[in-house]
């Protein structure tokens, strides 16, 4: 179908640790906020929105807002978010956002997580013109290069 | 969100008007039967589109000029076929929001496998 090609995103990675660990890494917000760079707020709970704030490098300045849709446990973790929404103080609450879903299945001692973020033919072009203009001004190339920087070293 | 949010001024650009073409359901729903089911004509584009001839015939202009889809004259029926090269810049922006998903797949993988 057309439609996967630009709307969504599909990710399979084998992680060599149990159902349980992972299922806490992502679901625990606090665990959820260390490896993604993250300072959430709240708690993640089916039907409420935790906010926090970027920690990573050069992304200080954004928020983060995630709408928790569903926490099956060791099954599946989903919410939404706003996609392109780089730029300070802009309430992005009307617009629609993509979902992402964690699931995770046994693979053996080790677990298999998918990843789908889905929704991407809906976001407006604005928001992709803004981003594109964000860009423009540096900061985001420049966040690349410290990303790049840390990655690599 | 924006780690993850990196795509360069350039495949946005080039991008633009085939997000714009696909941001709406019919013609994403054309599109997909396209893919699909490969060639066909506006009365069998028709069928199942939930809107009018007219309709479908205005959302395949739409997704011409934005070189989605082109046509051809098969006897006296028009047919539309999908442009797939044109879906390559949009594509290309997920490419990068998947690669920034890698990333944090990556610090994941470290922050759970960790001893």
């Amino acid at each position: 179908m057309a439609s996967i090609m630009t709307d969504r995103i599909d990710k399979t990675i084998t992680l060599r640790a149990p159902r349980s660990r992972v299922w806490r890494a992502l679901t625990d917000s606090e665990a959820f906020g260390t490896w993604f760079r993250a300072k959430l707020e709240d708690p993640f709970i089916e039907g409420a929105t935790t906010r926090g704030r970027i920690t990573y490098p050069g992304y200080e300045h954004l928020t983060l807002e995630m709408q928790v849709e569903r926490i099956e446990p060791e099954r599946l973790f989903s919410f939404r978010w706003h996609p392109y929404a780089v730029k300070p103080g802009v309430d992005y609450s009307s617009e629609p956002t993509t979902l992402v879903e964690f699931r995770l299945e046994d693979a053996g001692s080790d677990t298999t997580l998918t990843i789908v973020e889905s929704g991407f033919d809906r976001i407006p072009l604005s928001r992709r013109d803004e981003a594109f203009r964000m860009n423009d001004q540096g900061w985001s190339e420049q966040a690349g290069n410290i990303e790049r920087h840390v990655t690599t070293a | 969100m924006s780690p993850r949010r990196r795509a360069t001024a350039t495949q946005l650009t080039e991008a633009a008007p085939v997000f714009a073409a696909l941001g709406d359901a019919t013609r994403l729903k054309l599109v997909a039967r396209l893919c699909a089911d490969g060639p066909q004509s506006i009365a069998s584009l028709s069928e199942d589109a939930g809107v009018s001839r007219q309709a479908v015939t205005k959302h395949l202009h739409a997704l011409g000029s934005a070189g989605l889809v082109r046509d051809a004259w098969r006897g006296r029926e028009r047919i539309f076929e999908l442009e797939p090269r044109r879906l390559e810049p949009a594509r290309r922006c997920l490419d990068h929001i998947a690669a920034e998903w890698d990333d944090v797949l990556r610090r994941l993988q470290a922050f759970v496998e960790e001893p």
